[in-house]
């Protein structure tokens, strides 16, 4: 009979969801695919788009996005100056408090942040702060003392900052996750082990709109109104429900079903059918999709053969009539979106010019050309874009391009070893800047796969942190990006698009090229509160 | 047979040793790390990870460091979600895992014996051709067809059943109905072989003979014998099933075993790998032993000494 008492406890560890109380009607919930399982909710360890999107429900930074353009408002700070060199800012912490009814001060901020710096956090966005003084010698450990950081709490409400390089994003970049602001002593009680789930529900203390309820790895996150907000009349949802669904198929389901409200990802087999309904809302993303060349290997250390690739691909084509989902043809790096900056012209699809640079190169009419890979990761339209691309480049170059498919993670380690000769990659912006795109291909940079190496490329990136004028800098990213483009280590194919689905009850979405969401300000149904 | 249990249990623990060790070493052979992404980590960063999950020790150290901990229980920590220890993970989705594949195998058990049995028994009519052609569709259908088609027609067509989700009784119909489809087909198959082959035997013969009804000479005598190939199919399956498919949590969004394995794989989350490779082993284990001892009980040549 022991199977008697067995199956009911088994049952209730599985289900224990199973008998809870009805909710009353008038609870204001808004269900969304999140799209995964968060890796973590600690702001400082965070690295994702869609745990941002939860912190920011969870916590509030210095400032916080406009939720229609990304623009910084005011969050736990109620105001801030900039000095005119623009390395100084001081922000003025308002009368807030935390969840659990401790005020929110300057030194919060100024711990949490030296948190993200401490190299045993091993916090992997920690570079975000790379642009405030000492930030970057003291994360590698080059420099112990902290003092020398430019991170100072003047007093409980007036927290200093001083960069090492113009920023003019910085005020954006207090918003970003890795920027907000945790609970020292809860943080210090419960160690390592404080965002937890089990932690974060029971004892988490936040100063976000929302605090914790329920989190069950792979099934759901619930977050509910946090009463102590500073600004809690203006949050719209009572209770936020966060679903991981990986599959954008399933995800679609729920959201077919009514189960969900809103959804990130839709089944690319369906986007034709999808873009035509009223609750597919397209628009501009921050992100670039492309290949990288290796210049460092035969045939593509020659500028010639990374030109003439470029060219030889109708990228027009490809989007229209292989992507369909409403993709931009890219001729630059940089998306296009970026306020105030207008990228160089990049080179347009000329098979004629192609087949004469090939030639230049030493293989007329392809004859010659050695046999080279191209890698990709199995997963979405990759192999599609790499069919395409490879038939094009056999019939304006009469050069044959092999396909080469790899799992994620051997993609990413064959790409860091440089053991390819063309490779995807894609690169989705941190903040509305084009140095989150630029900063890529300086010499020797982290995330340069590509081996190319250009004095003046880095010059001018390093520069760029120098000038404070809006403008001059600007125009400081553009001559850098037509060197990048004439060097050409990579071939940039086309910009991401944000594929958002949700039905006109919902409120507080705005396109935006980011596509952040701040759950504060979304929500379900007609009734409409201040602010919304 | 109490001492037999005992050796059989003393004998799998170096097994489960070393089913861990091979599996440790395995994982590591696999390009890439739990911290290769696509924007990558600087250099400073990266070796704080490292050093954070001692990946900077020598492999021979690492592993000595896992088993150290395993001795006292300690699964260690996910590398993927660095609040989660594996305990943690295991035990929330363990639970979910093992409901849904025993309501598998019920479906599975219920649908494939009484099919196997009438197919046998009406050998060449058409009973036993239905039962073939639906468990050969089973076996050879898979469920990443199956479950979508249950979602077309119960979700969609009828709305009579959620098309994922987990939570609700009626949120276990669909998926477990998908997951015990080709089991339902391999044992349909295996109880069908197991009883023409008892049905053939001299002890039958005999039976009949003493004019025993069809009925009773099928079930009360033919079963037992009958029944020997399904149980030593059901032990293994059994542990397969209750660890989790992650095509059929994919697609019914079920917070199971089966995708952490699986995605564990993917994204070099050693420890979760680890944890599950154990879970399924122990597990494979003791089902193994118990269908010895079911022979035992159904079969009564079979002695243990």
């Amino acid at each position: 009979m022991r199977i008697a008492v067995f199956l009911p406890l088994l049952v209730a560890a599985a289900l224990p969801g199973c008998g809870k109380p009805e909710q009353p009607a008038d609870v204001r919930e808004f269900v969304y695919v999140s799209g995964a399982e968060p890796e973590t909710l600690d702001p400082a360890r965070m690295t994702g788009l869609l745990e941002g999107r939860l912190a920011n429900g969870l916590f509030e930074g210095l400032a916080t996005y406009d939720p229609k353009d990304l623009s910084p408002l005011p969050g736990a700070a109620e105001k801030w100056e900039i000095s005119p060199d623009g390395l100084a800012y001081t922000f003025h912490l308002r009368d807030a408090i935390w969840s659990n009814g401790d005020p929110i001060t300057a030194h919060d901020f100024a711990w949490s942040w030296r948190r993200v710096l401490e190299p045993e956090t091993a916090a992997s966005y920690a570079y975000m702060l790379y642009c405030i003084r000492g930030a970057q010698a003291f994360n590698e450990g080059a420099q112990a003392d902290f003092d020398k950081v430019g991170i100072v709490a003047v007093d409980d409400r007036t927290l200093r900052v001083h960069l090492a390089r113009v920023t003019p994003y910085f005020l954006e970049l207090t918003a970003f996750s890795t920027f907000l602001p945790v609970h020292r002593k809860t943080v210090q009680k419960l160690g390592r082990a404080w965002a937890s789930p089990k932690n974060l529900v029971a004892r988490g203390v936040v100063n976000g709109p929302f605090i914790m309820k329920q989190w069950r790895i792979n099934d759901r996150i619930v977050l509910e109104r946090n009463p102590r907000y500073w600004d809690a009349a203006n949050v719209v949802s009572d209770r936020i429900v966060a679903l991981p669904i990986e599959s954008e198929m399933t995800a679609l389901n729920a959201y077919e079903e009514g189960r969900a409200d809103f959804v990130t990802s839709v089944p690319l087999p369906l986007i034709v059918k999808l873009q035509a309904r009223p609750d597919f809302h397209g628009s501009d993303y921050l992100g670039t999709y492309y290949y990288n060349f290796n210049t460092t290997r035969k045939p593509f250390d020659d500028v010639h053969v990374r030109q003439a690739f470029n060219i030889a691909v109708d990228k027009e084509r490809l989007v229209r009539y292989v992507l369909k989902g409403g993709e931009k043809a890219a001729r630059t790096f940089v998306p296009p979106q970026i306020p105030g900056y207008s990228a160089p012209d990049g080179p347009r699809f000329d098979p004629g010019e192609a087949a004469k640079l090939i030639a230049q190169a030493g293989y007329p009419g392809g004859k010659g050309f050695p046999r080279v890979k191209l890698l990709y990761n199995t997963s979405g339209r990759h192999k599609d874009v790499a069919e395409v691309l490879q038939e094009m480049w056999k019939e304006n170059l009469n050069v044959t391009v092999e396909l080469v498919n790899l799992e994620w993670k051997t993609h990413l380690a064959t790409v860091r070893r440089k053991d390819y000769q063309i490779a995807r990659a894609g690169w989705i912006g941190d903040y509305v800047d084009p140095n989150t795109f630029l900063d890529l291909f300086i010499t020797d940079g982290g995330n340069n796969r590509t081996g190319w190496s250009n004095p003046d490329y880095d010059a001018l990136i390093g520069s760029s942190g120098r000038e404070p004028d809006a403008q001059k800098r600007m125009a400081i990213f553009r001559n850098a990006e037509t060197i990048l483009t004439n060097g050409m280590p990579i071939m940039p194919i086309y910009y991401y698009r944000v594929q958002n689905m949700y039905r006109d009850d919902v409120v507080g979405m705005y396109p935006n090229i980011r596509n952040v969401i701040l759950l504060k300000h979304v929500g379900k149904g007609q009734r409409s509160r201040p602010g919304t | 047979m109490l001492s037999y249990l005992l050796r059989r249990l003393v004998i799998s623990v170096p097994v489960l040793l070393a089913i861990i060790i091979v599996s440790f070493f395995l994982m590591r052979f696999a390009p890439g790390g739990p911290f290769d992404r696509e924007k990558a980590f600087p250099p400073a960063i990266e070796k704080n990870l490292r050093a954070r999950y001692h990946l900077d020790e020598p492999l021979a150290a690492q592993c000595l460091r896992y088993l150290g901990g395993l001795a006292t229980g300690d699964l260690g920590a996910s590398m993927k979600y660095p609040d989660l220890t594996v305990a943690e993970i295991i035990a929330q989705s363990l639970p979910v895992s093992m409901v849904l594949g025993l309501l598998a195998l019920a479906i599975a058990l219920a649908a494939g014996l009484p099919a196997g049995i009438i197919g046998a028994v009406r050998k060449g009519a058409w009973p036993d051709h239905a039962t073939m052609t639906l468990s050969m569709l089973g076996i050879s259908v898979p469920t990443l067809v199956i479950g979508p088609l249950l979602i077309l027609a119960f979700s969609f067509g009828l709305a009579v059943f959620p098309s994922g989700g987990w939570g609700g009784a009626g949120q276990l119909v669909l998926p477990s109905l998908t997951l015990s489809a080709p089991f339902a087909a391999y044992i349909a198959r295996l109880a069908r072989s197991g009883m023409l082959d008892a049905l053939s035997r001299d002890y039958i013969r005999t039976a009949r003979a003493k004019g025993l009804s069809e009925m009773k000479v099928v079930l009360r005598h033919a079963i037992r014998e009958a029944l020997l190939p399904v149980i030593s199919f059901v032990g293994p399956a059994a542990a397969a099933v209750m660890t989790g498919s992650v095509v059929v949590e994919k697609i019914f969004d079920v917070p199971g075993m089966g995708r952490h394995f699986v995605n564990g794989a993917l994204n070099r989350d050693y420890p979760l790998v680890l944890g599950c490779v154990i879970v399924y082993s122990i597990l494979i284990v003791i089902f193994n032993l118990a269908v010895d001892l079911g022979y035992g009980i159904l079969d009564v040549r079979v002695k243990y000494d």
